[in-house]
């Protein structure tokens, strides 16, 4: 494998991690404020219909994105009147939400637009466009890093360094602020959080509505900026590929990016069979290829790489002690 | 506050919990711009206003019994079980290389074969992630998610590279031959009277209602039953009476992948009469649906899993004469786990709310 | 318009769950500056009573006042505001948290952490010069002993200037030098002006440290004296409403062979820590031998290896023959049929499963024995209901219905279920842990006198108990755990609670041969 193929791989890698990197940030506040949410799937796939959909009316992208998130925020809201408000079992909450949002978004789109359940392609302003880096074209001969610099880092829509920013982000507001210390108590132990006089259900509610926003960037990535367009269970296991990657990073945002690009590298491997076929010297099926990160996850799982121990109180609706 | 009698909890909980979902449905279906009253007219229409319809809603809840069972089981051992719908891809596996490679004298003996070999390798997709679950804590949701996924490539693999026979096109392995095939219920003396067409609903029928006997004398009468369900209940006590949590999780995923596998035998065997992709088209999901909706009963599954036969068969007629896609199924299913399932609480709130307000009335008119 | 010179004052708080009346109509009147005693049994109603007052629960009817003002506490905010600082038995700690971080938690100044974190600092400094509870502020919550948790509890408190500082069960964790820290502790912040109410169930502890002390029984308030001019006695007649007699009448033992052998046990828990250090023991037939310590050195750790729940090494010896300790064997199943019955500490959670009815909790870890089979497939569940039956009446369980479900009893009926069901297998030994916690005073009685009555059937019995009179009143043998260790065995007829208290605090006898 020559330099070029690698940075198209981890140029590829880049831009397929980017999803799973909302949607396992976007599990990450929800699973340190105790709520389990299977339901990341459900959330992308809705926001990536409804952010399709409105693009492709509107013709702005970005109004799109925001209805997007709108979508996905109302799930997230289910989700929490579930398994807040009436102390639902949280798997199985996010399961239906997840059949839920499969089948109607096929019959949303198939109303809108009669296409079997697609969106029409988008193009021009409503999708997201490729952005150029300052001095990419100017470095990209300076050997080895100039290349990485304009093939890999630079040139990818917005929404990729969104989500990168979302890490260092996402780090600070969990260990520098009120909110995050607050997140962080409600997952280990409510009733800390309860008797020091403040509101759980306000809390988890919050952290549900965080995790609705960035799945809808995620849904919204993958169908404006990845893809140009909605298509029925295009999402493909990511939100559950996501949630193996939070386990993978144990529910640390920084980790959570290295998980993500690993998972994303893995995926990009799965376009390319001729790279892995040139780099095993073997013929390597490709269904065994598409099946890699799940077998992946598996591994990752069943503790190969270290014993990942979860936020204390969560999956466990919190009742107060008598 | 009163508690709910006991009757109300059985029966009125889970139907008011449909009735939620069928209103949230219709609802779906005015927003998409059709006639909901006209949408269900054409699901009963064609699935229990004829034999033929019938043909189809029992060949579908004859599935679904399966896998109900399936995920019932695992339930009371509290696990949940979602990999239903890639056991059974894999008991399809089963299914056709058993029928392929053993020469059977009469369909008798290969259903016996076949249901066997499903089971095992229903049986056998389940035994990592439960012993992934006894051994080393994997979250059992997440690993069975994957193993659907897996189950998926495995069998594009087998159906694409190994199975597929020379010159046919489509990845399906070849028919199966005359002694494997299932007899449908129009090829049984006594129900030809009834089912004069040919319906897909076979003989698996009655293997799948006797199934929902066995695991009911299974989980209530036996001893092993009685261990899975103190196992589900508590944990720490189980392992106070010496029960033994890893052999419990073992063997309830076995038996719950085993159910989940033998359903290949009815779609499969009874019916595609050789092993297409996807086999299993949803039927693994819909046990969840049918085993929250039957209130981890069998009585409750077998029931349940009628009603969703109709909603399958009716959803498709829907996809067939209306403008609603066949995606209505999912959302349907989708309302029924969430009903049933997550916000059950708030369900049993609103009914003890109702009965208290009959209470009330009754005690007024009691004091006047 | 109600007296100022009180702290709290509370009128006419009545509180019920469903059926069962928790509060009924109480009264009480805290002076400013003072340590008030609130005593009772379990279940008389004394946390219930605090949380209505850290707004918790919200009472059905009555009125609080605060230094005379009314106050309506609706949430545990409003309480933090009208100065109500409130240590539970449970701490609510963050585990994984440091000290300063658990403090500043729901009393943060704005909106980044930097700045709470180090005026925390600054105050938790201040805090433990004045009033002996140093505690490192970087420590994570987990890594600290029970009494500095404890500790850092009663900071938060402070931190949040807290007038009124409630403390509910606070030495059941603690060693006897423990609990005269925190006291000592309880008295300083006294002097300094703060009102401190004080819930036990234990005597000593009211008679030695608080000024006045009201006693509470099944949800009423039934005085309110002087401590200085009451006696433990008198106060142990208001709690239970009748003269208790804690002497349990039972006839010397007559000890037989040895029927368990305990030799150099050893347990660790999932933290790799080692809980059991070594434990050297023998139990003879026809004696109850009793572990007196404070909860938390070791005698769950004890009950749960030799009932086959924990992993355990060392080796322990059966009528002779030994018994696996890890691996297989190493169950509760393999102990039962080595003629080991067990009373677990924890009903609730070990002992019955909630959900189940009586008669299938009645077949609880003996689902496998032959009288409980129709044939080799299935089991007799006609049976089991019939033996339900006889082991209600046997045992007076109340209602004696055995298609009830577990949680629909009483405790004390629940209690029964574990003692008929575990006594009724005719075991060589019995282990019973906490036989009494939760129970009603006529249970009480009941249990002692089952296990007594099985002793002098000539069975083994180890009792495990919190409660020194318990232990005292049953025991033919005491051993006193401290830290994973028996520090001594003692006769409790010669023996008084002094020396088992200095014992119980790993003072004396450290390394005596059992």
């Amino acid at each position: 494998m020559d330099y070029a193929t690698l940075l198209q791989l981890l140029d590829t890698t880049l831009r397929l991690a980017t999803p799973l990197l909302f949607a396992c940030l976007a599990g990450l506040y929800s699973e340190r404020a105790g709520i389990f949410d299977i339901g990341l799937e459900g959330k992308m796939l809705m926001a990536a219909m409804a952010s399709a959909s409105v693009a492709f009316l509107t013709g702005s992208v970005w109004v799109g994105m925001f209805a997007g998130m709108a979508a996905s925020l109302v799930l997230a809201g289910i989700h929490g009147v579930a398994s807040i408000t009436f102390r639902g079992n949280q798997l199985i909450s996010g399961v239906a939400l997840n059949f839920v949002a499969s089948g109607i978004t096929v019959l949303i789109a198939q109303r809108l637009f009669g296409q079997g359940g697609r969106t029409p392609p988008l193009a021009g302003d409503a999708r997201f466009e490729a952005i150029t880096l300052p001095l990419a074209e100017e470095l990209r001969g300076v050997p080895v890093l100039g290349p990485l610099y304009a093939e890999v880092i630079s040139g990818h829509p917005l929404l990729v360094y969104v989500a990168l920013l979302m890490v260092p982000l996402t780090w600070w507001v969990l260990y520098r602020t009120r909110f995050g210390l607050r997140l962080r108590a409600v997952g280990e132990n409510p009733a800390a959080v309860d008797t020091a006089g403040i509101s759980v259900v306000g809390l988890r509610f919050a952290a549900v509505a965080i995790t609705g926003i960035l799945c809808g960037l995620a849904g919204a990535y993958m169908a404006t900026a990845l893809q140009a367009g909605f298509g029925r269970e295009m999402t493909a296991g990511r939100g559950y590929i996501a949630l193996a990657a939070l386990i993978f990073a144990k529910w640390r945002p920084v980790a959570a990016l290295w998980a993500c690009l690993l998972f994303g590298f893995f995926q990009a491997l799965a376009l390319r069979p001729d790279v892995v076929e040139a780099v095993v010297q073997v013929k390597v099926p490709v269904p065994f290829l598409d099946a890699l990160p799940y077998v992946l996850t598996v591994l990752v799982l069943a503790g190969f790489v270290g014993k990942a121990i979860p936020p204390r109180a969560g999956g466990e609706p919190y009742v107060k002690e008598r | 506050m009163e508690r709910l009698p006991k009757w109300a909890d059985v029966a009125l909980v889970p139907l008011i919990s449909l009735l939620l979902a069928a209103i949230i449905a219709a609802l779906v279906i005015l927003a998409i711009g059709q006639d909901p009253w006209e949408a269900l007219t054409v699901m009963v229409q064609g699935s229990v206003m004829n034999a033929y319809g019938w043909g189809y809603t029992l060949y579908y809840a004859s599935s679904f019994m399966f896998t109900g069972l399936a995920v019932t089981v695992a339930f009371h051992a509290s696990l949940f079980n979602i990999g239903g719908e890639g056991q059974a891809q894999l008991g399809g596996l089963g299914v056709a290389l058993a029928c392929l490679f053993i020469p059977w004298p009469h369909w008798t003996l290969a259903l016996l074969g076949a249901a066997t070999a499903a089971a095992l390798f229903g049986a056998a997709w389940a035994a990592i992630p439960a012993y992934l679950q006894a051994r080393r804590g994997s979250h059992i949701v997440i690993t069975t998610i994957m193993f659907n996924y897996i189950a998926a490539a495995v069998l594009i693999f087998l159906l694409v590279d190994v199975l597929r026979p020379d010159g046919q096109m489509d990845p399906a392995t070849a028919r199966f031959p005359e002694a494997a095939q299932l007899p449908t219920l129009n090829e049984i003396p006594g129900f030809n009277l009834i089912f004069t067409s040919n319906v897909p609903a076979n003989v698996t029928l009655f293997i799948a209602l006797g199934m929902a006997v066995v695991v009911w004398l299974l989980l209530w009468r036996t001893r092993l039953g009685y261990a899975i369900r103190a196992f589900g209940k508590s944990e720490a006590a189980a392992r106070y009476a010496g029960i033994s949590p890893f052999a419990i999780i073992m063997v309830a995923m076995l038996i719950s992948g085993g159910l989940a596998g033998m359903m290949a035998i009815n779609n499969v065997m009874g019916e595609a009469e050789r092993l297409l992709q996807n086999s299993a088209s949803g039927a693994g999901f819909i046990g969840i649906a049918v085993a929250l909706m039957g209130r981890n009963h069998p009585v409750g599954v077998v029931l349940a899993a009628l009603l969703f036969g109709f909603l399958f068969q009716g959803g498709a007629e829907l996809g067939l004469w209306t403008k609603i896609p066949i995606e209505m199924r999912t959302v349907v299913q989708g309302l029924v786990i969430l009903f049933t399932g997550a916000l059950d609480v708030m369900v049993r709130m609103l009914l003890t709310w109702i009965f208290n307000l009959f209470r009330a009335g009754r005690a007024v008119k009691g004091a006047a | 318009m109600a007296d100022p010179r009180y702290a709290i004052e509370l009128k006419g708080i009545s509180k019920s769950f469903g059926p069962v009346q928790a509060n009924r109509d109480i009264h009480i009147a805290v002076p400013r500056g003072t340590i008030h005693g609130i005593i009772g049994e379990n279940g008389a109603g004394k946390s219930t009573l605090m949380s209505i007052l850290y707004g918790f629960y919200r009472a059905d009817s009555g009125e609080i006042f605060i230094n005379g003002k009314p106050t309506a506490i609706p949430d545990s905010q409003s309480a933090i505001r009208a100065g109500i600082g409130m240590v539970f038995q449970h701490f609510k700690l963050v585990q994984n948290f440091t000290v300063l971080e658990n403090v500043v938690l729901g009393a943060e100044e704005g909106a980044l952490l930097a700045g709470s974190l180090s005026r925390a600092r600054r105050v938790l400094g201040e805090l433990s010069r004045e009033y002996e509870l140093d505690v490192d502020p970087d420590a994570v919550i987990e890594d600290l002993s029970v009494g500095h948790q404890q500790r850092v509890e009663i900071l938060k408190a402070l931190y949040r200037q807290a007038d009124i500082l409630i403390l509910d069960e606070p030495t059941g964790v603690l060693t006897p030098a423990e609990a005269d820290h925190l006291f000592r502790i309880l008295k300083g912040l006294r002097d300094q002006g703060k009102t401190i109410i004080l819930i036990t169930h234990k005597l000593r502890e009211i008679m030695e440290t608080t000024d006045n002390v009201s006693v509470m029984r099944r949800g009423t308030m039934v005085g309110t004296v002087r401590t200085a001019e009451t006696s433990p006695e008198e106060l142990a007649e208001l709690m239970v409403g009748r003269k208790v007699l804690l002497e349990v009448e039972k006839a010397p033992a007559l000890p037989g062979k040895v029927v368990l052998k305990i030799e150099d046990l050893r347990v660790r828990d999932e933290h790799g820590v080692e809980r059991l250090k070594g434990i050297n023991l023998e139990i003879r037939a026809g004696e109850i031998l009793g572990i007196a310590g404070v909860a938390g050195n070791g005698q769950s750790e004890l009950l749960e290896a030799l009932g086959g729940i924990a992993r355990a090494t060392g080796r322990i010896t059966m009528n002779g023959v030994e018994l696996p300790l890890s691996g297989k064997g190493a169950d509760g199943r393999a102990r039962r049929a080595a003629g080991i019955a067990h009373v677990p500490e924890d009903r609730q959670a070990l002992g019955l499963i909630m959900d189940f009815t009586a008669w299938e909790n009645v077949a609880f870890g003996y689902h496998d024995a032959p009288e409980y089979q129709k044939n080799a497939l299935f089991m007799d569940n006609d049976a089991l209901r019939a033996d339900t039956e006889r082991k209600m009446a046997t045992f007076d369980v109340r209602p004696p219905i055995p298609t009830l479900a577990a949680k629909n009893f009483s405790g004390g009926n629940q209690q029964k279920i574990v003692v008929a069901r575990e006594i009724e297998r005719n075991p060589d030994l019995l282990l019973v842990g906490q036989p009494t916690r939760g129970v009603d005073i006529g249970a009480i009685e009941f249990i002692h006198k089952q296990i007594v009555a099985l002793r002098d059937q000539g069975k083994a019995i180890l009792l495990v108990s919190v409660e020194l009179d318990e232990i005292r009143s049953l025991s033919d043998r005491i051993a006193v755990m401290f830290d994973g260790q028996i520090m001594g065995l003692r006769d409790p007829e010669t023996t008084d609670e002094r020396e088992l208290g200095l014992m119980m605090a790993g003072m004396t006898g450290k390394g005596e041969a059992a």
